[in-house]
């Protein structure tokens, strides 16, 4: 490998390093202000000077590709002076506002004006006027802070893959704006927030909320979709003030999407604080006792049979196992489900229901097929992975089903569900093209599974990358893309009512009013008719599922409880509390298990170290599942459409979430066909 | 920072013969590198649009060329030479940088003021003409000098400066070139080396 000097320490680098990156091998710190690891690299803030041998000018040390031999210095007075000059020029025209800037505190031009900038100006002339520009309710701009690093833009027109931003006039009149203002229609806007190294784009809803340094941090997990983000939930009191990413290379690098980030708001309005029960058809607020004592007295009259119990899209494992294990122990009923439509599942094997070829593996992938999928809306930040496969490979991506704009060329090879036929028979055109790749990747979504052809689409698909022999140990081109944070988690713990015949027992029951008392743990993206049923509620947030309700339990949100969450890879995370529930509210698991208490008929677990002890155990658990399915299944004829996906709208906190509801006004008209592309 | 029109035509459409022009330009590129076209193209919208490119122009541009209205836009306002709101069929640019500024161009500048408008980028009386201060024109040793639409007029002094400006405002367009009547740059006083070859 190729040595560099640095500062006098010789290290070894790997070849089409930069000299920066290499500097920071040898462990010595540059600043940088437009420079960033993820970003094309654009060296316009001058501010990574060093110094080179045999160079009479310091040299920008993140457009340099560093060379075997050569010599830099980064400590000494030359260096010292140039980035001294560099840094007033940037202040010559920046505001001297930090103490009404939000991004006081977290600023990379306050930090670094610390040890390079003068204690006073020798500039006499008027600082610079921008107008403060539009950029969608997500974003708040103060443009005159805006040092033109243009990262947002390399953002915006790299990673996002929507090239909206840009910088118009020239020299001191530079302006970062979008095209005549208008919003930036991407889910992953929000992200040049944390790009920008200065107090120009800021979080508009977080404006004037908080100080960073007030603020208490807590590293935990999204549930906003199936992927499992790193966020960070910055909180102040019991209040969520904002989320930020956290990075993870496996999950979401550094980004996370605008519903993870702006849905926090939510938490904080439509909460159920006291638990209620419904007398006369009115809900009045009750004390725990009168109604677990309610709720008690109407589970002796019910037989098992006629109690069914469901699981939202947003519960933990401890929720779903405590609701199993007090169905199952406790009242000696099996009706559970985590679904909340009729979408086939075969959880024979763990490979049938999760995303087998990793987040982080769409990278190393030759060929897309995505069938019946939007993963833009679906899994936004799977979205950008494939984005960033086709940027780095110029990876071949095909659709079954049109899902529209995906900020990447697809070709569309029709909708019906003879493509699969024809794949699977080797007449389509596709056939050749995935025989032809290595490390082919097939994404099924949950709008191809849904309904009865849905076993049809999954089986054959199935069988035909087993016969070809596409399901390896080292490369696993099957993948499920699941929409909710639950699902994966769900399955795992068996939390579903299936049998050989028939994959949606439990939603032919529930149309044919075998059930007399649902249990709705969280659930509220449900569609049925309430008619004569006893539901009980039990979730955080008042929404579709409390407005059935007989008896509403008041339960914590995600931030508000340590959890353990399967993303759709399959992989377990902790999320931590960060506040704690409002009023009333307690964590879901130790409701149930008080219920079962009371009617003496405990769960067999008291404290939370024993209840993921057995979640441990039935997850690593050999399961035996009376699921046999014949791989050779009936053809259906049926043309997959995707299901229409709301995206600001898709659970209780976002659909509580003030933010969420205006980015929905706003991207109405949009969200189906994306952006108006220039073609 | 430009200022962009307020009032804006609905659609730009190039002419039959722009539409020609536009394709030779752009298959002076690679394929897929056609966005280089851009400038080129813009030219051809401003010499349509009456001297200034209307926003349509930017979008019809920017889907000929298959980029993102943004990177047009970028390019139009990073060029002093486009204008984004109209200018007068007669567009004076008069150049205000150190040579010409020296030789006697706040001279120009005032006339201009008299005559045509108050301010820059401002019609005149009978919104024929317009005028604006640029920054060098590359004409130095012509110094002071205008550029009226395509054209330059050099060695000026303010009673030639008065005659073309009043000549512009009654619609008529002056002769372009020297003032005083020399041929390109050539010495003020007549050539003083090469006098035995004829066409230096």
């Amino acid at each position: 490998m190729p040595k560099i000097t640095v500062n006098n320490k010789e290290v070894e680098f790997e070849e089409g390093m930069t000299v920066l990156q290499a500097c920071e091998l040898a462990g010595a710190e540059i600043p940088r202000f437009c420079y960033h690891e993820r970003l094309s690299i654009a060296g316009n803030c001058r501010m990574c000077l060093v110094e080179m041998e045999k160079s009479a000018k310091p040299i920008a040390s993140c457009a340099m590709p560093a060379t075997d031999g050569m010599k830099i210095k980064t400590n000494t007075p030359f260096v010292d002076k140039a980035r001294k000059g560099v840094m007033e020029f940037l202040l010559a025209n920046h505001p001297l506002d930090c103490p009404v800037c939000d991004q006081g505190g977290e600023c990379d031009l306050q930090d670094q004006s610390l040890f390079y900038g003068f204690d006073n100006s020798r500039y006499k002339e008027n600082k610079r006027q921008v107008k403060e520009k539009y950029m969608g309710p997500l974003i708040k701009t103060q443009m005159t802070r805006c040092i033109h690093c243009t990262r947002c833009i390399r953002f915006a027109t790299e990673v996002a893959g929507i090239p909206e931003l840009g910088a118009i006039g020239r020299g001191e009149d530079t302006e970062i704006t979008t095209y005549l203002e208008k919003s930036m229609e991407s889910e992953l806007s929000a992200n040049v927030i944390d790009l920008c190294p200065v107090g120009a784009l800021t979080s508009k809803p977080y404006a004037f909320e908080a100080r960073p340094w007030d603020l208490k941090k807590t590293e935990t997990i999204d549930v906003m979709d199936a992927i499992g983000s790193n966020i960070r939930v910055d909180t102040y009191g019991w209040e969520v003030k904002r989320v930020l990413p956290r990075v993870n290379e496996d999950i979401n690098e550094e980004w996370i999407s605008d519903k993870t980030r702006y849905a926090c708001d939510g938490l904080l309005k439509q909460r159920i604080d006291s638990p209620y029960i419904r007398e006369h058809g009115r809900l009045q607020k009750a004390s725990w006792d009168e109604a677990l004592k309610l709720l008690i007295s109407k589970l002796k009259i019910y037989k098992p049979e006629e109690i069914a119990g469901m699981v939202g899209d947003l519960a933990d494992l401890e929720m779903i196992y405590s609701l199993k294990s007090f169905f199952n122990k406790s009242l000696g009923s099996t009706n559970l489900e985590c679904r909340e439509d009729k979408i086939y599942i075969n959880p024979k094997e763990r490979m049938n229901y999760i995303f087998n070829s990793s987040i982080k593996g769409i990278e190393e992938s030759d060929f897309i097929l995505l069938v019946g999928t939007n993963p833009r809306l679906e899994a936004t930040i799977l979205n950008a992975r494939i984005r960033k496969a086709y940027l780095k490979n110029k990876t071949k991506i095909y659709s079954i089903c049109n899902p529209g704009d995906l900020t990447y060329p697809y070709e569309s090879v029709g909708s019906s569900t003879n493509v699969i036929k024809e794949i699977a028979s080797g007449q389509h055109e596709i056939f050749k093209k995935i025989k032809k790749s290595k490390k082919p990747i097939v994404i099924i979504g949950e709008s191809a599974l849904q309904g009865n052809s849905g076993a049809y689409v999954f089986e054959t698909l199935k069988s035909f990358l087993l016969n070809n022999n596409f399901i390896r140990k080292d490369w696993n081109t099957l993948n499920i893309l699941s929409q909710n944070a639950s699902k994966v988690g769900a399955i795992d713990l068996g939390f579903y009512s299936i049998s050989n015949k028939n994959n949606f027992i439990f939603f032919d029951k529930l149309i044919n009013d075998d059930f007399k008392f649902l249990y709705l743990l969280g659930a509220d993206n449900i569609n049925f008719e309430k008619k004569d049923k006893f539901i009980v509620y039990q979730g955080s947030h008042g929404d579709k599922g409390a407005e059935i309700a007989d008896i509403i339990l008041p339960g914590a949100a995600y931030t508000e409880k340590n959890g353990l969450f399967i993303n759709l890879e399959g992989k377990l995370q902790n999320a931590y509390k960060a506040s704690y529930p409002p009023g009333d509210a307690r964590e879901d698991w130790i409701i149930l298990n008080d219920i079962a208490n009371m009617i003496k008929k405990p769960l067999g677990f008291n404290n939370v170290n024993k209840l993921r002890e057995l979640i441990k155990k039935e997850i690593q658990s050999e399961k035996n599942i009376d699921f046999d399915h014949t791989s050779q299944m009936d053809f259906v004829e049926k043309n997959i459409s995707i299901n229409h996906v709301d995206y600001y709208y898709t659970n209780v906190i976002a659909r509580s979430s003030k933010v969420m509801n205006e980015c929905k006004q706003l991207s109405k008209k949009l969200l189906f066909t994306g952006i108006e592309k220039a073609v | 920072m430009k200022k962009i029109s307020k009032i804006q035509p609905e659609l730009f459409e190039f002419s039959f013969e722009n539409l020609k022009k536009a394709e030779i330009e752009i298959n002076k590129y690679p394929k897929e590198k056609k966005a280089s076209a851009v400038l080129a193209l813009l030219y051809l919208v401003q010499e349509q649009n009456n001297n200034w490119i209307p926003l349509a122009g930017i979008k019809y541009v920017a889907k000929l060329l298959n980029v993102p209205y943004i990177k047009v836009y970028e390019v139009v306002t990073f060029y002093s030479m486009f204008n984004l709101s109209p200018v007068g069929k007669y567009f004076v640019q008069v150049c205000t940088t150190t040579p010409c500024m020296i030789r006697g161009a706040k001279k120009l500048t005032d006339i201009c003021k008299k005559y045509i408008s108050k301010n820059q980028n401002e019609l005149s009386e009978n919104k024929i003409c317009s005028w604006i201060e640029v920054e060098c024109l590359g004409a130095c040793v012509n110094a002071p000098m205008m550029q009226i639409n395509q054209d330059y007029f050099e060695d000026l002094d303010e009673s030639k400066t008065v005659e073309i400006i009043e000549k512009l405002l009654k619609d008529e367009f002056p002769t372009p070139g020297s003032a005083t009547g020399r041929k390109n740059n050539s010495p003020e006083k007549g050539k003083t080396t090469l006098i035995e070859v004829k066409n230096a």
